[in-house]
Order: C-alpha cells, then sequence, then structure tokens
C-alpha cells in the first residue's frame, strides 16, 4: 500500500529533479546567463552615463535584465516537460497539484537568483557601483519571487498553447507590472541611499504582490492543469 | 475495475465518444483495437482522469470520476508511446523521483525489482537519454509499475519499436498481466493483441462495436473477426 506524499516531500521532489537536470543539461541556465551578461554589457556601451546617472537607471537596467531573462527561464520550465510528455506523468501522480507548481516556482526562484548573484558583481565592475546592499539584495529576492510566482502560472497555461512562446510575455509583463514597478522603485531607493520612510510604500507593495500572487498561483493552478 | 456508463466526451462541436459501454473486471487483460481517429486515446485519458467525460459515468478502481480523480492516481499506471521519463537522469534517479511522488514505501527495494522487471539493471546509472527507445518504454513499464497499480493503462506503447524490443515489451506486459491486475491496452497490432489479450473491443467512431475473448477465435482468426466488424459498419 503506497502512503500519499506529503505536500513539502513532493514539493520537494519536482524541485530536485528539475534542479538535477538542469544541472545535467544546463539550457536554461546558459542561455539565461549569456543574455543576461549579453544585456548589461550592451547598455553599458549604449548608455555612456556619468556616474550620478549610473546611479538613476542602475534599477531599472537591473530588472529588465532580469526579467528578460526569467521570461526565458519561464519558456522552458513547462515547455520541457510538455514536450518530453513528462506533463502527463507529473499530473497522473497522486500529489497535490500545488505541489507542482511550489516545486518549480522554487527551482525557477533558484535558478534566477543564481543568475542574479552572478550579475550584480559583473554589473558593479561595468558600472563602476556597489550593488551588494542588503536592501537590495532582500528586493531582489522578493521581486524575483512576486514575479515567478505569476509567470509559473502563466507560462503552465500558455505551455497548453502552440504559440506559447509569444503568448507567456505578452501575459506576464501586464500582471506583473505592480511588482516591477515596486521592485525598481525599492531597488533605487536603496541605491540613492534613501531613508526607509522612502522605500517602504514600495517594499510593502512589492511584499504584498508576493503574498497575494502566490495566494493566487496556488488556488488557480489546480484549475489551469485541470485539461 | 473499469466502467464506463453512456460515456459522451465532445471537443467543441466535434464528439469523439458517442454514449460508449465499457466494463472490464480484475485480472482482464484487454486490447482496445480501432482505425485512428476512433477515440482510443480518448479513451484511455478518461480512464486515467487526465479528461473530463462531457457526460456520464465512469468508474476506475473504485474511484468515480472525475470526483475521485486524486484517489485513483495511487491506484493507476500509466504506459503511452512516450516514455514519460526524463532524459538527464538516470534510470534510478527516475524512478526514485517518479516512486517520491507516489509514496512507494521501502522504495529502493521497488525500485531494484522494477529494474529487474525491465532488464535494465546493469545500466540503472545510465542517463536515460543514452537509452535505445526499447529501453526507454521498458522503462517506463517499471516506471507504471511502481506504485504496483491496480489498473495499467498502455496507449500504444509499442510505437517505434523493433522486433526484438517488441518482444521484451511483451514478455514483460505477460509477466505484468499475470499478477491479477486489469490491462487496458490501445494498439493497432491485431497479432500482438491476440497473444497477449483476454479479451479484444473493437472501437470505431467513439463507440465499442465488438467484443470476444482471444480464446474464443480460430488461429489468426481476430484479422478476420476485425474486418468483419469493419465491413458490418460501413
Amino acid at each position: 500500500m503506497n502512503n500519499r506524499p506529503g505536500f513539502w516531500r513532493a514539493t520537494f521532489a519536482v524541485a530536485r529533479k528539475d534542479l538535477l537536470t538542469e544541472w545535467r543539461s544546463r539550457e536554461a541556465f546558459s542561455a539565461m546567463l549569456v543574455f543576461a551578461l549579453l544585456v548589461i554589457f550592451i547598455f553599458n556601451f549604449a548608455l555612456e552615463l556619468k556616474p550620478a546617472a549610473r546611479t538613476e537607471i542602475s534599477a531599472g537596467v537591473l530588472w529588465v535584465t532580469l526579467c528578460f531573462a526569467g521570461s526565458l527561464g519561464l519558456n522552458r520550465a513547462w515547455a520541457v516537460e510538455k514536450d518530453r510528455g513528462c506533463l502527463d506523468g507529473l499530473l497522473l501522480a497522486p500529489v497535490d497539484r500545488a505541489a507542482l507548481y511550489f516545486g518549480k516556482l522554487f527551482s525557477g526562484w533558484l535558478v534566477l537568483l543564481t543568475i542574479a548573484a552572478i550579475l550584480l558583481p559583473v554589473y558593479g565592475l561595468l558600472y563602476n557601483q556597489n550593488l551588494f546592499l542588503p536592501g537590495l539584495i532582500i528586493v531582489v529576492v522578493l521581486g524575483v519571487e512576486g514575479y515567478l510566482a505569476v509567470g509559473t502560472l502563466l507560462a503552465a497555461m500558455a505551455v497548453q498553447v502552440r504559440s506559447r512562446d509569444l503568448l507567456l510575455p505578452v501575459l506576464l509583463f501586464p500582471v506583473t507590472l505592480p511588482a516591477l514597478i515596486a521592485a525598481v522603485k525599492a531597488s533605487s531607493a536603496f541605491l540613492a541611499g534613501l531613508p526607509w520612510t522612502e522605500v517602504q510604500p514600495w517594499f510593502t507593495l512589492l511584499l504584498a504582490f508576493d503574498l497575494i500572487f502566490t495566494v493566487v498561483a496556488w488556488l488557480a493552478f489546480d484549475i489551469v492543469m485541470e485539461e | 475495475m473499469i466502467e464506463a456508463r453512456q460515456l459522451v466526451r465532445r471537443f467543441g462541436y466535434r464528439t469523439v465518444l458517442r454514449s460508449l459501454d465499457f466494463s472490464a473486471l480484475p485480472g482482464e487483460f484487454i486490447v482496445l483495437l480501432g482505425p485512428n481517429g476512433a477515440g482510443k486515446t480518448t479513451l484511455l485519458r478518461i480512464f486515467a482522469a487526465l479528461l473530463r467525460p462531457t457526460s456520464g459515468g465512469v468508474t476506475v478502481a473504485g474511484c468515480e470520476l472525475p470526483r475521485q480523480a486524486a484517489q485513483l492516481r495511487a491506484r493507476l499506471g500509466v504506459v503511452s508511446h512516450q516514455p514519460l521519463l526524463y532524459g538527464d537522469l538516470t534510470a534510478v534517479e527516475n524512478l526514485h523521483f517518479y516512486g517520491q511522488l507516489y509514496g512507494v514505501p521501502r522504495r529502493s527495494n521497488r525500485i531494484e525489482a522494477m529494474l529487474a522487471l525491465a532488464g535494465l539493471e546493469a545500466v540503472r546509472n545510465d542517463l536515460v537519454r543514452t537509452f535505445s527507445r526499447g529501453m526507454q518504454q521498458r522503462l517506463s513499464i517499471g516506471r507504471a509499475m511502481l506504485s504496483d497499480p491496480q489498473v495499467l493503462l498502455l496507449d500504444e506503447p509499442h510505437t517505434g519499436l523493433d522486433q526484438d524490443a517488441c518482444l521484451m515489451l511483451d514478455r514483460t506486459l505477460a509477466q505484468v498481466a499475470g499478477e491479477g491486475r486489469t490491462l487496458l491496452m490501445a494498439s493497432h497490432d491485431l497479432a500482438r493483441a491476440a497473444a497477449l489479450a483476454s479479451r479484444v473491443d473493437i472501437l470505431v467512431r467513439g463507440r465499442i462495436v465488438a467484443s470476444t475473448p482471444t480464446a474464443a477465435l480460430p488461429p489468426d482468426g481476430l484479422l478476420a473477426f476485425y474486418r468483419q466488424t469493419l465491413e458490418d459498419i460501413r
């Protein structure tokens, strides 16, 4: 007789499987990293800015880079399952479907945070700016979570249609706009060294977005995967 | 063990299954024959709770669908023409992953037993993408059998296999069928159906139009029975 696996055990199994397959193939990670580095190189040469101006645009460049790199990873996360037929294998398992969602979300989050961990020092060198600020790192962690919470759900919806590569960004960016604006504003404020009272509204908005959209995506995932 | 009553499934305006009635008892190995587009895959996907019926009643392994789909999944194994395996994981890692999702107790022992069933002990630590199609399909049966399911659904599992691989797969299926569980396999291969199945059902345009125990057929009689059935409904 089988024991139905617990929610977190199943979540961990899915995340571990995703990270192990990505570690072996490095398909998504390589593409995301090269893309992200290219974007900051291009911005660096295109915007030959004074140091003061660089501080102002840094948060914007950083989040544009992370979002576009993240959308590459999101497209692949479910497409790999669908193309190899493994999506049926996951849906046939006697686990809470939300465990599949959180497993994918967690693995995607770790991959994008790894990209960010490489991106920040490279960006700091190119733009001669210190980005290792605790506040900024917390904003990156929260911003990436909010972006992927919505993205993982929408990618699961988009994977069912033929034009998924086109559909995902069209769906994703409008929905995640509040989180991205909050993340850019909070990052800018931390980089400019503004007091907490200036950062707090954006930080709170980002936190609220993360909470609300993670719960909404969790509740909606079962319906999305129904057929 | 499997029962469908007045089952209807529509995709938009297209009706794929039309008031279909079907039943399978424990221990039966039923092969579902029929031309392309007859509705075989749709029927199997409904039995696997991957599709909802438009109307009608379905009970599989004591679970009423779609209401008890979650309970059914623990009692069901599915093998399709795609192996549902991860190429960048080894054979053991694939079985370990699915074992975790199914909450298989004494997982290591069970994985060993499934590798032996599939005859893949020697390549247990090789990446699945290095396997031939036949090896992947045999491992796929190991994956489906990992949770010791009461019902095994097989959707054209021989697709793309060479003769030797087909024979090895047949041996594995015969072994699995001999353990008292219900097997339902969609296929186009009449000779294989006659050799493996205890009963053959013919599905045409969304209805079971004929059904016969294979023991009731003369040797090589299934081809004549199939042709006659198709002729009769034209």
